[in-house]
């Protein structure tokens, strides 16, 4: 593994609520390498989504130490080091596909030339080419992910940290969905950071699955896969997949036997 | 408007033939002494005996002499016929056939209904725009500003519990004392009222965009005018429209009350004089226009609404 491009040191997140304090993250240690696809997998409120955002700069830690690209993520995001996809593509009614792949490049001052090149560039990777002048009611919930995914691949960023991107939507758009991410990953080499609460997403897509637990919130395993990074979708029935399938629920069931 | 057309017309026959049922015994006392005084027999035969009794008993033992009833000169209610005519004598007849209409004299009648609408309208557009201007600046001081957001809402909410009809003669007078009047004064009336819907409706425009949406501009490092233009904004258009068409129709109200203190044409003054004189039907028919004139006003607003939404990309 090459020198890792975010590294998190007993980072700890409390948030005080009207209930008392609450433990999103507690000691959470975490090294990911450039190039990799690491999955955050555990049930609500294990902090998988506070600490995506605790990457991107989104939620201060209390205490601990994070750095993105040996920057802290303020420094990170202002230094576009990556693009976030939320679990809703959250696509600007407003706009159409193009124009909300435009938003970010307008946002960061790119040239209108160069944003119509981008554009193309990143329609045409999530297999959405033809679909610039269309608006996003008018596509369907996976061509509006994936247009979400475009517009964070637009700036080129390094890093893609993707929320639950695909939690909303139905097995098989899903399973078509993950395919064309590996496929993409391998084309752009990208480091990803993707929180799932599905077994056989996390399993299928990861280089690291990295399990949580809740209350605190906090890592519980980190399995490096040594699954190969060609992927086709049938490596879901081999014994090795499910031997890692096997080793993410008993950290997940772990987890939970102090509830 | 397809099927529309049908219930809407129903209504509009039902209110026109309780309008003409009512005029009977709004009217009956007027109608039975001009009656008498034509030389009929009616019961009881004196206007004192008559000013007490019941106008359900009168109407039953005068029956056949209730004919005057939608033809009275000043009824206490004209009915819709007569308010029609007035409505038609007072513009197309004024203006083209009056000796100062716009056809022989080249300006409007200061006796025309259009005249006293075009001022109204006048000062109903300035105070919409004025109002809708500050409605939606104060907005945007509230979004973005606590301070704001603390201390400003009460206050606008306190503004609209004071009835206008007695705020206006006020505010007349203190900005004629700084040497404002006229159509600025009327404006700054229909302001006063038309800016709190625009305020409030843009304030929940402008927080309608969800958090995740909001943290999709904090990962751009987006400015707060970037994250305004270009979320808040666009996102806040469908409140707008909504708020404007509320405005304009207080706008309205808000002119005509301030040309009552005023007295110096417009639907306000018009309605006003019309009670001085007892002149129902140019009371009417004033209220007609002023009805009418806020309806378009309304439906242009909502005609723009339209356009605006489909260059936005909103399937209709």
């Amino acid at each position: 593994m090459s020198a890792p491009v975010i590294t998190a040191k007993s980072l700890d997140l409390t948030f005080e609520t009207n209930d008392g304090p609450v433990h999103a993250l507690r000691d959470v240690s975490l090294d990911i390498g450039k190039g990799e696809f690491v999955s955050f997998i555990g049930p609500s409120g294990c902090g998988k989504t506070t600490f995506l955002r605790c990457i991107a700069g989104l939620e201060q830690p209390t205490g601990g130490a994070i750095s993105v690209n040996g920057m802290t993520p303020d420094e990170a995001r202002k230094a576009r080091a990556y693009g976030y996809v939320f679990q809703a593509a959250g696509l600007y009614p407003w706009r159409t596909i193009g124009g909300n792949i435009r938003l970010p490049l307008e946002i960061m001052g790119f040239s209108r030339a160069d944003q119509t090149e981008r554009v193309n560039r990143v329609l045409e990777l999530v297999d959405l080419a033809g679909f610039e002048k269309k608006y996003p009611w008018q596509l369907s919930g996976g061509m509006q992910q994936r247009a979400s995914i475009a517009r964070a691949l637009a700036f080129d960023a390094d890093i893609l940290l993707m929320d639950e991107p695909f939690g909303a939507l139905d097995e098989i758009v899903r399973d078509h969905l993950n395919e064309q991410l590996l496929e993409l990953w391998a084309r752009t080499e990208k480091t990803i950071g993707f929180v799932t609460h599905s077994i056989p997403e996390a399993v299928y897509l990861s280089t690291k699955i990295v399990v949580m637990s809740p209350r605190p919130g906090r890592i519980t395993d980190v399995i490096d896969s040594p699954l190969p990074r060609e992927r086709p979708l049938d490596i879901r029935d081999t014994p090795e997949f499910i031997e890692i399938a096997h080793r993410v629920r008993d950290g997940l069931r772990a987890g939970h036997l102090d509830d | 408007m397809k099927g529309k057309g049908l219930p809407v017309l129903t209504v509009v026959f039902v209110i026109i033939a309780l309008w003409y049922a009512a005029v009977v015994p709004m009217n009956v006392k007027e109608v039975l002494t001009q009656a008498e005084r034509a030389g009929a027999e009616i019961v009881p035969p004196s206007a004192a005996d008559r000013r007490d009794a019941s106008r359900w008993a009168l109407i039953l033992a005068n029956v056949d002499n209730l004919g005057e009833s939608w033809a009275m000169d000043r009824a206490r209610l004209p009915a819709p016929h007569q308010v029609v005519r007035e409505l038609w004598v007072s513009t197309w007849g004024e203006e083209v056939n009056g000796r100062r209409g716009i056809v022989q004299s080249g300006s409007f009648s200061n006796r025309s209904l259009v005249y006293h609408a075009g001022i109204t309208l006048s000062a109903t557009v300035l105070g919409f725009a004025i109002g809708s201007v500050a409605g939606v600046l104060l907005a945007i001081g509230i979004v973005y500003s606590r301070v704001m957001d603390r201390s400003v809402m009460p206050w606008a909410i306190i503004s609209q519990t004071i009835p206008i009809v007695a705020l206006a003669p006020m505010i007349i007078v203190v900005l004629y004392s700084v040497g404002l009047s006229g159509v600025v004064a009327k404006a700054v009336i229909s302001a006063y009222l038309s800016f709190f819907p625009v305020v409030v409706g843009m304030v929940k425009g402008f927080r309608s965009p969800e958090a995740m949406q909001l943290d999709l501009m904090q990962t751009y490092s987006a400015s707060k005018s970037q994250s305004f233009w270009k979320l808040r904004l666009p996102a806040s258009v469908p409140y707008l429209f909504a708020s404007l068409k509320i405005g304009i129709a207080a706008s309205l109200v808000g002119a005509i009350v301030g040309e009552l203190p005023v007295q110096r044409g417009g639907l306000g003054a018009r309605m006003l004089g019309g009670s001085y004189y007892g002149q129902t039907e140019q009371i009417w028919a004033a209220l007609f226009v002023a009805a009418l004139m806020a309806a378009a006003l309304v439906w242009l607003i909502g005609w723009l609404e339209r356009r605006t939404l489909t260059a936005m990309g909103v399937p209709q």
